[in-house]
């Protein structure tokens, strides 16, 4: 039986969003979004859409030149997609 | 286990989560100075992950800036670093990794510090074989005082000081680290992050010069006034028009055009001996029994 839920956990930290959308156009499942409200710096920060679909891969950590977001792979998939 | 039901949830404040490479970084003075979309932040996070997973010791690990947008690496950055002169980042390096050649040093600079102020150290640096990891990132202009056209501005590109275009040829630095003699010469683009984090890994790993050619966007300066787009377009293209070939001809890998194929990859590996490997081989042949390493080497 395949896992279901999401196998990752994407962490912004809005404020030090600089609205560059680079984790939004290289994220490889397109998972990410524009937010519509903006941050203390009047920047659309990203949020995520579909969270089943991250797969922890951090790439939008890795292009992220701000540290704003990151995403981390979930160890255990069974209490995460409980909720 | 106890289970707790919804009403008895105690009132609890969640701990911010941590980004894994926050310890390497000095939280407290960010937001950072750069431009959003600019990729010098990239780089510096691709170096936070590359000394993470290589297991450097980092009390032994020290960083040397020179002046400019990634100057200001050194003082982003959580470990032993020093923000030198304008231009004389690899002078300070090479005496500090000869006054104590456990330390593994690495300069993080800029195109115009260490290319055109401090050109000439780089090519004796390179000469020397010193046992240094130099990191350029090449933004193709000065950012910091303002968009000049600099030694890697490609051929006809606009700047503040080249307003009818730019009519001199840049340097092709991959070539030049080649013909000087640097163990490693790789170039990367920010878009290539995972492979510009295992360079970074590799190189730091070498002895001798390992010599790593950022290419970063520049998206207020350079972008805007060649009407290039923004950070998010360069990205894009850097994506489509950079092409991975490891162990290229470096006489071929030049960027002399504003839209041009961008060759990136490792370019050079090799196993000439480091300075101080040199040193100790010849002298110790040279001198024999007389000869001694200095006594607060302690090696």
């Amino acid at each position: 039986m395949p896992a279901k839920g999401p196998r990752g956990k994407v962490h912004t930290v809005a404020d030090r969003c600089k609205g560059c959308g680079f984790c939004i156009e290289f994220c490889p499942l397109k998972a990410l979004r524009a937010s519509g409200t903006m941050n203390r710096g009047g920047f659309h920060f990203p949020e995520i859409v579909t969270p089943d679909k991250c797969s922890g891969c951090n790439m939008c950590g890795m292009v992220c030149p701000d540290f704003a977001i990151w995403s981390e792979k979930l160890i255990s998939e069974k209490d995460e997609s409980e909720s | 286990m106890k289970k707790q039901t919804k009403k008895e949830t105690p009132l609890s404040i969640e701990p911010r989560p941590q980004n894994p490479i926050e310890s390497l970084i000095r939280m407290e003075r960010l937001p950072h100075m750069w431009c959003p979309g600019c990729g010098i932040g990239i780089s510096m996070g691709a170096f936070a992950r590359a000394v993470l997973e290589s297991g450097i010791d980092q009390n032994l690990l020290s960083v040397v800036s020179g002046i400019g947008c990634t100057g200001r690496v050194a003082g982003y950055l959580r470990l032993d670093s020093f923000h030198t002169t304008h231009g004389r980042a690899i002078p300070f390096a090479t005496g500090l990794k000869l006054a104590n050649p456990k330390l593994k040093v690495v300069v993080y600079s800029g195109d115009g510090d260490l290319t055109s102020i401090g050109g000439n150290h780089l090519i004796h640096a390179a000469r020397r074989n010193v046992d240094l990891t130099v990191i350029l990132v090449n933004n193709l202009n000065y950012g910091m005082t303002g968009g000049q056209f600099g030694p890697t501005t490609p051929h006809e590109a606009f700047g503040t000081t080249a307003p009818y275009g730019n009519y001199e040829y840049p340097l092709n630095l991959p070539y030049l680290m080649d013909v000087c003699g640097a163990n490693y010469v790789a170039r990367w683009t920010v878009y290539h992050v995972r492979q510009l984090t295992r360079a970074m890994v590799e190189a730091m790993n070498k002895d001798g010069l390992s010599f790593i050619e950022v290419i970063s966007p520049c998206p207020e300066l350079y972008l805007r006034r060649n009407r290039l787009g923004d950070a998010l377009q360069e990205m894009v293209y850097l994506k489509e028009n950079s092409r991975i070939q490891n162990g290229a001809e470096t006489r071929s890998v030049a960027i002399e055009q504003k839209r041009q194929e961008i060759i990136v990859g490792k370019f050079v590996d090799r196993e000439r001996p480091g300075y101080i490997q040199a040193m100790d081989e010849h002298l110790g042949k040279a001198m024999g029994a007389r000869y001694q390493r200095p006594s607060f080497w302690e090696k």
